[in-house]
C-alpha cells in the first residue's frame, strides 16, 4: 500500500547552519520521485526528516495525510512504516542474508516471515545467497539485499539515498532498469536521493531538483532537461553553452541569431545544448572547426563563432578536420533564454 | 532481549554481591584491627569458643581511622585493635573512644598501661631492642641507643624506614628523654651509619645481619620469637642476640598494643566481653607464647624464649606523653632525611 | 529520541558522572577546606619536593623503558619473521597478568642482599660485607622503574602494535621507493605515524605509575602516593594528605591531557581506507638471534621468571594453604565479576547515551571517568568513604531521629562501597573500549534497524549488543582482571572478615614471608593471564580480518 508524502514550510539544519528552508513539497503515492541536487542541498536531509532520522525544527510533514512530524509531534522512525535504503546499504554483519531481510517483518511466525524473505530474494534474483553473509557478497548483490530488507515489512513509502554510490559505474547501467521495473511493478511511493542527473532521469517518474534548501523545479525528467526555468537547472542536467544576449525590443539578439525574448526588461543571457545545435555543410552562420573529437556515438566539436567558443555534439556520421568551415543553426525552442 | 541481557548482568552483580558479604551472626562483636589477622586470630578464636560471640575483623595497616571518623555515629565497630600507643591515642583523640571501667580490667591492667578514664587499654607490652651480629658485635658494644650514632658502627646499621610507626615511637622516646636538639643529631648519626637505605620489616633487618649485610639493627622483641619459631628463619635469629639499651640511663624504649572500644559501638556489652577476655590470664597466656609478647596482666609470666632473654628495665616515662611526641618525631625524621639512607 | 526519555536518559547519565566526581570532589573539598597549615609548610619544607621529584623521575624512566621496550618489540614481531616471533607476537602481553607488586617482591627476594644472586657472587668472589662491593639496590627508585617498566610496557607493545598493523603497506614502499632504508623509513614514516598510540600507551601506563601503591611502598620510594597513604592514612593527617592528593590530581590531570590529545591525533592518523597490511620480512643469522634476544628479554624478565619462581615458592611452602584460601578465591572473583558487569552496565550506558545524541552529558561524564582511572587507589577510597560516610550519617541520622530506626551503616563499609570504588576506578576501560567497538558500527546500521520498526532498545539488543560481544567479553576481562589486583581500596574500604587475594598477596609479601603469598599470587597470575592472551589474540585476528562494508 503506497501513500503520499508531503512537506510543509519544513526548516532544519546542523550546528545553526540552516539546510532547509521553509520547504514545502509534494510526492505523489504511487510513484517514484527522485530529489536530485548537488552536494549539500539539503536532498539528504529531506529523506532523513522523511524516515524519521531528524526532527525537523519547525514544518509539518505528513505521510499519507497522517502528520507525522508537527508542533510537538515527531514519529519514531520505527512506528512510520518506511523502507530506508542506505548509501553504504547499512546491512548487518552479524546476520546472514535471510536473517537481514526477514528483521524488519514483524507479522507472522518465524517460518512465515523466513518464506516471506525467501520470497522477495527470488523475486530479486538473489534467492541462491539466503544463508550467506553480507561482507560475501558483491557490491550489487548487496544492493538487493539492501533493497529486499527494505521493502519486506511492505512500507508505504520507500526512501533510497543514494542507492548506486556504492556501486561501480559499469555495473551501475543494467542496475537502474531493474530497480526502475521493480518500483514499477511493486507500485510503491518510492523518494531516490540522487545527484546524478542521468540516475534520476532513468529512474523518476518526475525529478525534484534541489538547490541551497530550495526547490529549483519540479516535473517530468524531460520537462526539466528540455523546459529549464533557470540556468542552474540548464546545467545541472546537461551540458550546456552560455552565450551572451541583449534585447532589441521584443527581440534577443545573440550570436546565433534574433529570437523572441521573454518578457521583462533586465539583462539576459542565452544557453543551448550542445547535441540542440545543428551543424551543416555551409551556408547560413559559419563557424570554424577548432578540434574535433570522436566519441562513438556522437563527434564532439569545438566550434569557433566569431571569436566565441561554442560546444556541439552531432551524429557520428562524418569526421570533421580541424579548420573545416561548417554551419550552425539553433531552433527557437531549443535556445533558452534567462534573466541574467 | 536487551532487557534480559541487562537482567542478566545485573543478576550476575547481585550473586556476586550476595556471596561477597559476610554473614553477620546475632551474637557478635566487630573489630577494626591494625594488628595482623594471623596475630590476633588464636585469641577471637578462643574468645569465640569460651562465649559464643562471633568475632568479624577487618584489617589494614593504615586508614581504619579515617574510616571510623567518615562512618560516624553509624559506624559498625566496637572496638579498634591497634599495635602501638599512638593509634590508642589517636582514636581517644578524635572523640571516638567510650570511656569503659570494669573491675575486671582495673585488676587486669595495672595503671601504667591505661587511660585513667578507660578511653584505652594496652593489652601487650614490647621493648624495641638492638638486634647485634653474635659474630660480629661482642658483647657490651652497645649499652645504649645513644650509641649507635657513634662513627665506629658506620655502614653497620640497618633499620626500617624512619617514618614507621615503631620506629617514630623510639624516636618520641628519645625526643621525650634527651629533647629534639639532642635527638636530631642522634638520627644523622645513625642515619650515617646505615648499611642501606632504611626498607623492608623488623625482621628483614635480621636476615640482613645474618646476610653480613650489617652488624646490629633496631627491632621489637617479639620478631625474635616468632623467627625462633619460623624453622626457615631460625637460622637468622640464631645468629644475632638481643640488647636491651639504656638499662642503667632511663630504661629500654617500650610500647603497647591495646584496644579503644568505640563510643558508636552497636554491641558494647560483647565488646567489654572482649576487651577483659583479652586482658585476663588465658588471651594474657596466648600473646606470651604465640605471639612472644611481654603480657600486661601480673602474675601472667613471659614465655619461656621470653623470659630467656633476661628482666629488663623499662622506660618509665609516660606511654602517653611519647605518644604525644611522635608528630615531632616525624618532624625530625622528614628534616634529617633520613630515610635517603647514607 | 522524543523529549521525555531523552530527558531521563540526560539525567541519568549525569548521574553517573555525578557518582564517579564525588569522589575526586570530596578529597578536593577536604584539601581546600583544611587551608594551608603549619604541617603544609613543614611537608614543602621537607619530602614535599622529594614526592614531587620522586613522582617525576619514576615516571620519565618508566616511560622511557616501556616507550623503548614496547615499540622495539611491536616493531620486531610485526614487521619480521624471526624464530620464535610467533610465539613472541602473544607471549609479549603476558607481563600485564602480573600485579606489578608480586614482581616487585619476587626481585627483592632476587636481588636483595640477603638474596641468592648476591650470595651467589660473595661466595665466588669470596667478599664478606656489604663494603666488599657494589651491587644495585633493588629496593630504589631505578628498582621501582625497571619492575614497573617490565609490568606496564605491554600497554605500548599492544598499542604501538596495532598502530604498526594498521600502517599502510603502500606508504611503507612509497618511501621505500624514494630511498629510506628499512631503518629510516622506520623513523621517519613508521613510527611517527604510530607516535600518537604510542604515547597514549606511555599516558597508561604512567597512570598506572604515579597511582601505584604496592611497589612504591615495599620498595620504600617516597612518591606522591606512598607519602599520601603515609600522612594521611598512617599519620592521621588528613589536611595534609588532602593537599598532597590534590597535587596529584594536578598531576593525573596532565597526564589526562596529554593522553586524550594523543588519542586524537590517533584517529587524525588512522588511514580510512584498509589496504594490505605489510609483508614481514624475514630474518636470518645474527639478525634474526638478536631480534629473538631484544624481544624475548622482556617475556622472561617480566613473565617467565616471575611465574617460574612462585610456582617454586608455591611447591616450596609446607605450610597448609589457609582453610579460607578457597573461600578468598571465590570471594576475589565473586566481587571482580560483579565489578566487571557494573562497570559495563554503566559504561555501555554512557557509550549508548552519546551514540543517542547526548553526547555533550555523556562526553562530562566520560571525562570525569577517565581521572577515575588514573586516581590512586587509597585517594579514591576516602573519596569514596567521605561522602557515603556523610549519607550514611544524614540517612541514618534522620531515620534514628524521627523513627528510632537504628540503620547502621548503609552504603560504608559494604560490598557497595567497594563495587562504587571500583566502578569510579575502572569505568573508564568499559567504556573506553565498549565506545570504541560502538564507533566501528556504522550510524547507518542503527538507522537501518529504526526504519525497519525496532526502537532504540531492540536496535541496542538486537544489532548492538551482538556486535558489540568482542568488545564487552574484553571489556569485561579487562575490570575483572583490575578489580582482581587492585590493591589499596580494597584495604581500605573492605568489609569485615573480606580477605580477597589482592590483599592477601600484599599483606603477606610485605610481611616477606612469600612462601604463603605465593598461592594466591599465583592464582591470581592465572587469573590475569586469560585476558592478556585474548587481547593479544584480538589483535592478530584483526591484522587479518577486515570489517565487512
Amino acid at each position: 500500500m503506497s501513500a503520499a508524502l508531503d512537506f510543509i514550510d519544513v526548516r532544519h539544519g546542523y550546528d545553526r547552519q540552516i539546510v532547509l528552508d521553509g520547504l514545502s513539497l509534494h510526492v505523489p503515492a504511487g510513484r517514484v520521485t527522485c530529489l536530485l541536487g548537488p552536494s549539500g542541498c539539503g536532498k539528504t536531509t529531506l529523506l532523513r526528516i522523511a524516515a524519521g532520522l531528524e526532527r525537523p525544527w519547525s514544518g509539518r510533514v505528513l505521510l499519507g495525510g497522517r502528520e507525522v512530524d508537527g508542533d510537538g509531534v515527531h514519529l519514531p522512525p520505527e512506528q512510520r512504516g518506511i523502507g530506508f535504503v542506505f548509501q553504504d546499504f547499512a546491512l548487518f554483519p552479524h546476520l546472514d542474508v535471510l536473517g537481514n531481510v526477514a528483521f524488519g517483518i514483524r507479522s507472522g511466525h518465524r517460518a512465515d516471515r523466513q518464506a516471506r524473505a525467501r520470497a522477495l530474494l527470488e523475486r530479486l534474483g538473489i534467492g541462491d545467497k539466503a544463508d550467506v553473509h553480507p561482507h560475501l557478497l558483491s557490491g550489487g548483490q548487496q544492493q538487493r539485499v539492501a533493497l529486499a530488507r527494505a521493502m519486506a515489512p511492505d512500507p508505504a513509502v520507500l526512501l533510497l539515498d543514494e542507492p548506486f554510490s556504492g556501486l561501480d559505474t559499469v555495473l551501475r547501467r543494467g542496475v537502474y532498469e531493474d530497480l526502475r521495473n521493480l518500483l514499477g511493478q511493486t507500485g510503491v511511493t518510492a523518494v531516490v536521493v540522487t545527484h546524478d542527473p542521468v540516475e534520476a532521469m532513468i529512474l523518476g517518474d518526475s525529478i525534484v531538483l534541489m538547490n541551497q534548501g530550495r526547490i529549483e523545479q519540479q516535473g517530468a525528467p524531460e520537462a526539466l532537461y528540455r523546459r529549464p526555468e533557470n540556468p542552474f537547472v540548464m546545467r545541472f542536467l546537461g551540458e550546456a553553452n552560455t552565450l551572451p544576449a541583449h534585447r532589441d525590443g521584443s527581440d534577443a539578439v545573440t550570436p546565433l541569431g534574433r529570437y523572441p525574448a521573454p518578457a521583462g526588461d533586465g539583462p539576459l543571457c542565452a544557453m543551448v545544448r550542445p547535441e540542440r545545435i545543428a551543424v551543416s555543410p555551409a551556408g547560413g552562420l559559419t563557424a570554424r572547426v577548432r578540434a574535433s573529437v570522436f566519441l562513438g556515438r556522437a563527434v564532439r566539436l569545438h566550434l569557433d563563432l566569431d571569436g566565441l567558443l561554442l560546444t556541439a555534439e552531432v551524429p557520428a556520421d562524418r569526421l570533421y578536420g580541424d579548420g573545416e568551415t561548417v554551419s550552425v543553426a539553433v531552433d527557437p525552442a531549443d535556445l533558452h533564454l534567462f534573466p541574467a | 532481549m536487551i532487557h534480559g541481557r541487562i537482567l542478566k548482568l545485573a543478576a550476575m552483580a547481585a550473586v556476586g554481591v550476595a556471596i561477597s558479604l559476610p554473614a553477620m551472626a546475632a551474637g557478635e562483636v566487630n573489630v577494626y584491627s591494625y594488628r595482623q589477622p594471623e596475630l590476633i586470630k588464636p585469641l577471637f578464636d578462643a574468645f569465640t569458643n569460651q562465649t559464643g560471640v562471633k568475632v568479624n575483623m577487618v584489617y589494614a595497616q593504615a586508614g581504619l581511622l579515617e574510616r571510623l571518623k567518615a562512618e560516624g555515629a553509624n559506624s559498625p565497630a566496637d572496638m579498634v585493635l591497634s599495635s602501638d600507643m599512638s593509634r590508642l591515642l589517636e582514636v581517644q583523640e578524635a572523640g571516638l573512644a567510650a570511656s569503659v571501667t570494669s573491675p575486671a580490667l582495673t585488676a587486669n591492667i595495672p595503671a601504667q598501661y591505661r587511660d585513667p578514664a578507660g578511653h584505652w587499654y594496652g593489652l601487650t607490652m614490647r621493648a624495641r631492642v638492638v638486634y647485634a651480629s653474635k659474630e660480629r658485635v661482642p658483647a657490651g658494644k652497645v649499652v645504649s641507643y645513644l650509641d649507635l650514632a657513634r662513627p665506629e658502627w658506620k655502614g653497620r646499621i640497618c633499620t626500617r624506614p624512619g617514618d614507621h610507626p615503631y620506629n617514630l615511637g623510639l624516636i618520641a622516646g628519645l625526643i621525650h628523654r634527651h629533647g629534639a636538639d639532642k635527638t636530631r643529631a642522634w638520627l644523622l648519626g645513625v642515619k650515617a651509619n646505615l648499611a642501606q637505605k632504611p626498607q623492608g620489616n623488623d625482621r628483614s633487618q635480621v636476615k640482613g645481619i645474618n646476610e653480613g649485610l650489617c652488624d646490629v639493627s633496631l627491632g621489637n622483641t617479639y620478631y625474635m620469637g616468632r623467627m625462633l619459631a619460623d624453622p626457615k628463619e631460625k637460622a637468622w635469629a640464631d645468629s644475632v642476640y638481643l640488647v636491651f639499651p639504656d638499662q642503667k640511663a632511663g630504661g629500654t624504649h617500650v610500647n603497647v598494643s591495646g584496644a579503644n572500644v568505640l563510643k558508636a559501638a552497636p554491641n558494647p556489652a560483647n565488646a567489654l566481653k572482649l576487651l577483659e577476655f583479652l586482658s585476663g590470664a588465658e588471651a594474657q597466656k596466648i600473646y606470651a607464647e604465640v605471639n612472644s609478647e611481654y603480657p600486661v596482666k601480673p602474675g601472667v609470666p613471659a614465655s619461656a624464649v621470653v623470659a630467656g632473654w633476661g628482666a629488663f628495665e623499662a622506660d618509665t616515662a609516660s606511654l602517653a606523653e611519647i605518644a604525644g611526641l611522635q608528630g615531632e618525631a616525624l618532624r625530625l625524621v622528614n628534616e634529617t632525611r633520613f630515610n635517603d639512607g647514607p | 529520541m522524543t523529549a521525555a526519555p531523552r530527558r531521563i536518559a540526560s539525567a541519568a547519565t549525569l548521574a553517573v558522572a555525578a557518582l564517579v566526581a564525588l569522589p575526586i570532589l570530596s578529597v578536593a573539598w577536604t584539601a581546600l577546606s583544611a587551608g594551608l597549615g603549619p604541617q603544609w609548610v613543614h611537608l614543602w619544607a621537607t619530602v614535599l619536593p622529594d614526592y614531587v621529584i620522586n613522582t617525576l623521575l619514576l615516571s620519565v624512566w618508566v616511560s622511557l623503558g616501556v616507550a623503548v621496550i614496547g615499540v622495539s618489540t611491536a616493531w620486531l614481531v610485526t614487521m619480521c619473521r624471526f624464530p620464535g616471533s610467533a610465539l613472541l607476537r602473544w607471549a609479549l602481553v603476558l607481563p600485564l597478568a602480573l600485579p606489578a607488586y608480586v614482581v616487585a617482591f619476587l626481585y627483592t627476594d632476587l636481588l636483595e642482599y640477603a638474596g641468592p644472586v648476591q650470595a651467589a657472587l660473595r661466595d665466588a668472589f669470596e667478599w664478606r660485607t656489604r663494603r666488599d662491593y657494589w651491587f644495585p639496590e633493588i629496593r630504589s627508585l631505578g628498582g621501582a622503574a625497571f619492575v614497573m617498566s617490565m609490568a606496564f610496557y605491554p600497554y605500548v607493545f599492544l598499542l604501538a602494535r596495532s598502530a604498526f598493523l594498521e600502517q599502510s603497506h603502500d606508504a611503507w614502499e612509497v618511501s621505500r621507493t624514494l630511498g629510506d632504508s628499512p631503518l629510516r623509513a622506520f623513523r621517519r614514516l613508521a613510527l611517527p605515524l604510530a607516535w600518537p598510540s604510542v604515547v597514549v600507551g606511555i599516558a597508561l601506563a604512567v597512570m598506572e605509575t604515579v597511582s601505584d601503591y604496592g611497589v612504591v611502598s615495599f620498595f620504600s620510594v617516597p612518591t606522591l602516593t606512598n607519602g599520601l597513604f603515609n600522612v594521611w592514612l598512617v599519620m592521621g593527617d588528613r589536611a595534609a594528605g588532602a593537599q598532597i592528593a590534590l597535587l596529584l590530581l594536578l598531576f593525573v590531570m596532565a597526564l589526562v591531557m596529554v593522553e586524550r590529545r594523543a588519542r586524537a591525533r590517533r584517529a587524525y592518523f588512522a588511514l580510512s581506507t584498509r589496504s594490505r597490511s605489510a609483508a614481514p620480512v624475514t630474518l636470518r643469522g645474527w639478525q634474526a638471534a638478536a631480534a629473538l634476544a631484544v624481544c624475548a628479554v622482556p617475556v622472561l624478565l617480566g613473565f617467565v621468571w616471575p611465574v617460574w619462581r612462585l610456582a617454586g615458592l608455591a611447591v616450596g611452602y609446607d605450610g597448609a594453604a589457609g582453610p579460607d584460601f578457597a573461600a578468598v578465591v571465590a570471594r576475589s572473583l565473586g566481587l571482580a565479576g560483579a565489578a566487571a558487569a557494573l562497570t559495563l552496565v554503566v559504561g555501555l550506558g554512557l557509550a549508548y547515551a552519546a551514540r543517542l545524541g547526548l553526547s555533550r552529558p555523556a562526553r562530562f561524564a566520560a571525562r570525569i571517568a577517565s581521572f577515575g582511572y588514573a586516581l590512586p587507589g587509597a585517594v579514591l577510597a576516602i573519596g569514596v568513604m567521605i561522602p557515603f560516610g556523610a549519607f550514611d550519617r544524614v540517612v541514618g541520622g534522620t531515620l534514628r531521629d524521627q523513627w528510632g530506626i537504628t540503620t547502621g551503616l548503609l552504603l560504608s563499609g559494604t560490598v557497595f562501597a567497594l563495587l562504587s570504588a571500583y566502578l569510579v576506578r575502572f569505568l573508564t576501560l568499559s567504556h573506553g573500549t565498549l565506545e570504541a567497538g560502538l564507533q566501528r558500527i556504522r550510524p547507518s546500521l542503527d538507522m537501518a534497524a529504526r526504519t525497519l520498526g525496532r526502537g532504540p532498545a531492540a536496535t541496542l539488543g538486537r544489532i548492538h549488543l551482538p556486535l558489540l560481544r568482542g568488545a564487552l567479553v574484553t571489556a569485561g576481562l579487562l575490570v575483572f582482571v583490575d578489580v582482581l589486583k587492585e590493591l589499596p581500596a580494597t584495604l581500605v574500604l573492605r568489609p569485615f572478615d573480606f580477605e580477597t587475594l589482592a590483599t592477601s598477596v600484599y599483606t603477606l609479601a610485605s610481611d616477606e614471608r612469600y612462601g604463603e603469598a605465593a598461592a594466591p599470587a599465583l592464582v591470581l597470575t592465572l587469573a590475569g593471564l586469560i585476558p592478556a592472551v585474548l587481547l593479544s589474540g584480538l589483535l592478530g585476528r584483526r591484522a587479518g580480518a577486515a570489517e565487512p562494508s
